[in-house]
């Protein structure tokens, strides 16, 4: 568990990033920072692991101020995936993935081992592993990242909009690794992200963040949508385009079955829904479900 | 005819072990030029990698740097020469006075043109700062460096020609002989002498330049983000002679 206790960080310049900030980071769970830029959300997630102080308050882990551990240790024993991947670009794959084992002492041959397993674990296929990161696609080089970010075994994983550079398909395919990979580890991740949908299909709590590290609204995804705290929040989410009003469709029909198109309120199809003898459905299939069946091979962003 | 006659003179054999001695006098230009070289090593590049690390006193290594350029080379061997006397060590404080500047800029432009993610991703999976430097600035700055390196060698070998002004040995003796006997020929030879040296001397550290470039790295320095670059053909044209403190002078 990670908590946040009345934390507020001002830069030498004057400005003030975070202002009295608390929040409690469930274990094993994904936590999704979510707001638009100098919302202070990077700040925040870079307290976790120091790379950023606190001007005051606590950050704790685990009932441990991390102003008590020093940044180093800290560092190596939390993953960090950020944007553009962070890889060293002089290094090889496999030396990229093996960087902190080695700097802590496991030998190299033992941690190369290991950086292959991990490949294996993000989905990326063992012969990229003498490749330099230049010679990766951009989702693959997100892969290494995170592969490099799981190294040490941490239990928090910080991700820093790590998909956002990359084009929406690839996007789409590392999202959904990311839940595989949740279902499968079980970690605690803090991610940092200034899209809503990315917030929503990956948080279990989504945290949204106003101007100062205000938290204008916090909780389930389906909660935030179905009540948004504030006009900010349904603006936010797109509630108040529209976009997440749906309607059944009055023209558009598939062809045979009972499905019926979704359409939101500019008219644009989002979605089927079955609708057996006019009856539409309703139901309540278990949140996430659909990432463990949607193994996705990385031959796509290749 | 000069020229031919002036190659002749270097062709000569004779001329290498007696009379001018051209061997010893490259001993001389070589040993002098070598000194000061190392001692503007050790003095810029912990300088240099701090002003680039930090990015701090960048400003000040501009103004001094441009204040010892500013220096006139003669006047203060002269000085230094009277103070001190006609031996190695006003020579060397000249050289290295003037080799510091493009060695500084190298180093410090060198480590500044990290990509800074890529020194972030580094410290945030808790690299410490020495790691830091030795492992991700240092190896991704090499050539940048090495360009610094090439620039003062250049430099200082040139210079030692200054110093034979003043009875210390090295080709420039050819030079200020000639001069002063109306011997052309010895001018000429002097002058391809140190010529040669130089272009000898930067072609090796050309190569040089090129086998440290970090392997799998675009042309333009530490940028991971660019697609697909052919990683083995983009590194032979990784030769660069910074002049950054040029840049600082102008603005």
């Amino acid at each position: 568990m990670i908590e946040f206790r009345d934390v507020t960080k001002r830069f030498p310049d004057g400005t003030l990033a975070v202002d009295d900030f608390s929040l409690v980071i469930p274990s094993r769970q994904i936590t999704v920072l979510v707001g638009s830029s100098g919302s202070g959300k990077t700040t925040l997630m870079r307290m976790i692991n120091r790379m950023v102080d606190a001007t005051s308050g606590a950050v704790e882990i685990d009932g441990v101020n991390v102003s008590t551990i020093e940044p180093v240790k800290l560092r190596r024993s939390i993953g960090y995936v950020m944007q553009n991947s962070g890889l060293l670009p002089h290094r090889r794959v496999v030396d990229n993935i093996a960087t902190v084992p080695i700097l802590n002492g496991t030998p190299k041959a033992q941690a190369r081992e290991r950086a292959l397993q991990l490949m294996d674990t993000v989905g990326l296929d063992r012969s990229l592993a003498e490749r330099y990161p230049a010679q990766l696609s951009g989702g693959q080089q997100q892969r290494v990242g995170v592969a490099r970010g799981l190294a040490m075994d941490p239990n928090i994983l910080l991700m820093d909009e790590p998909f956002s550079a990359v084009d929406p398909i690839v996007r789409d395919e590392l999202q959904q690794e990311v839940l595989r990979l949740q279902a499968e580890l079980a970690r605690t991740i803090v991610f940092v992200s200034h899209d809503i949908d990315e917030a929503f299909l990956l948080g279990d709590q989504v945290v949204v963040l106003e101007r100062g590290g205000h938290i204008v609204q916090k909780g389930a995804p389906v909660d935030i949508l179905a009540n948004p705290a504030t006009e900010f929040v349904a603006t936010f989410i797109g509630a108040d385009r529209g976009r997440r009003r749906l309607v059944v469709s009055d023209t558009a029909r598939p062809e045979s079955g009972d499905d019926r198109v979704l359409v939101d309120s500019g008219g644009y199809p989002v979605g089927l829904i079955s609708a057996r003898d006019g009856q539409l459905a309703i139901g309540s299939p278990t949140p996430k479900s659909r990432s463990v069946s949607n193994k996705t091979d990385q031959a796509g962003d290749a | 005819m000069i020229l031919l006659q002036a190659l002749a003179f270097i062709l000569d054999g004779q001329n290498w072990v007696s009379g001018p001695r051209i061997l010893y006098q490259l001993g001389v230009t070589l040993s002098i030029s070598a000194i000061s070289v190392l001692i503007v090593v050790v003095i810029a590049t912990p300088i240099g990698i701090a002003i680039g690390h930090t990015g701090r006193g960048r400003g000040v290594a501009i103004l001094l740097s441009n204040v010892t350029r500013a220096l006139p080379t003669l006047g203060l061997l002269s000085i230094l020469i009277v103070l001190i006397g006609v031996n190695a060590t006003p020579v060397a404080i000249v050289l290295v006075l003037l080799g510091i500047p493009p060695m500084l800029a190298g180093v410090y432009a060198g480590i500044e043109s990290v990509n800074r993610s890529t020194i972030d991703a580094a410290r945030a999976m808790g690299m410490t700062e020495g790691q830091i430097i030795g492992r991700v600035e240092i190896p991704l700055a090499a050539p940048l460096i090495v360009g610094g390196l090439r620039a003062t060698t250049l430099q200082i070998v040139a210079t030692t020609t200054v110093a034979s002004a003043f009875a210390f040995g090295g080709f420039g003796l050819y030079l200020i002989k000639g001069l002063n006997t109306a011997d052309y020929v010895q001018m000429a030879a002097g002058a391809i002498l140190v010529t040669a040296l130089c272009l000898l001397i930067d072609g090796l550290l050309a190569v040089v330049q090129r086998l440290v470039a970090p392997r799998g790295v675009p042309r333009d320095g530490a940028d991971s983000a660019s697609p697909k670059p052919r990683a083995r053909a983009s590194r032979s044209r990784a030769t660069a002679t910074v002049s950054p403190l040029q840049e600082g002078m102008q603005s």
